[in-house]
């Protein structure tokens, strides 16, 4: 039988001590997915100096990627992107109504493979940078 | 029987279009960063290695099919986050109208580029 369930206003962070594990997969999501709409706007804005000239593209890829905060800043984008995939297919398993059950479960495994997938990604997304 | 917490509104189509986008963007998304991070690395990257890239129409149309998706996705999701929190009115009207026009500025301006770098549609 359904029961009716007051959970309150859940977008009150005010309560953060009382969140549970489905609440912190809630709040990471929105957290990385204003991050990644974020990145979107600036991703296109750099890439758009291919208007400008051939030169003017290569060079300011190259510049970025040649500084150490910006390879930094890449490892920390692909950990939210993975975290949101992860965390993303999550969603759409529960919304089919499948693994609602073990969501608790399959939010820390989202957490753990990101970082396993994130620490595995760092030498190569540090090659080549000088520091 | 747990409880079902879900941010869907029954007959509501905002967060199914956003299930629907997050099935395609999640594979688009992944191939991307693979492509671009571990297959080609990224402080080698060039105008040519770009410019290969887009003229082939197959992978031409997939990045400008991921710059809708991902926009749309990234936008949509902004809006219905803020509605869920409240937004409402003529707040909600102006915020969609400023979300929408920042849509399309980034859309033109992704094509642009894309089409930079093919030096055309590469029909």
């Amino acid at each position: 039988m359904s029961q009716s369930y007051n959970r309150g206003l859940i977008e009150d962070f005010g309560r953060w001590r009382e969140f549970s594990a489905g609440m912190w997969a809630w709040i990471f999501h929105k957290f990385t997915g204003w991050v990644l709409v974020g990145y979107l706007f600036t991703h296109i804005a750099v890439l758009s100096t291919a208007l400008t000239s051939e030169a003017a593209y290569t060079t300011t890829i190259q510049a970025l990627e040649s500084l150490l905060v910006v390879r930094i800043l890449e490892v920390g984008l692909l950990a939210v992107a993975v975290f949101h995939i992860l965390n993303g297919l999550r969603l759409l398993f529960v919304d089919l109504g499948v693994g609602l059950e073990a969501q608790d479960k399959s939010f820390y495994a989202s957490l753990i493979l990101t970082g396993v997938i994130v620490v595995a990604s760092v030498p190569t997304f540090l090659a080549g940078v000088s520091i | 029987m747990a409880e079902r917490y879900t941010s869907f509104e029954p007959g509501g189509t905002r967060w199914l279009w956003q299930r629907l986008t997050a099935a395609f963007l999640v594979i688009v998304l992944a191939f991307h960063f693979f492509l671009l991070h571990f297959v080609n690395h990224a402080d080698e990257v060039t105008f040519a290695m770009s410019e290969a890239r887009m003229t082939q129409l197959t992978y031409f149309s997939l990045m400008i099919l991921f710059l809708v998706t991902a926009t749309f996705h990234g936008v949509n999701g902004v809006y219905n986050a803020l509605v869920n929190q409240g937004l409402s009115g003529s707040r909600k009207t102006a915020v969609k109208a400023i979300l929408g026009i920042a849509s399309l500025v980034l859309i033109v301006q992704g094509v642009r580029t894309a089409i930079a770098w093919a030096g055309g549609v590469p029909i």
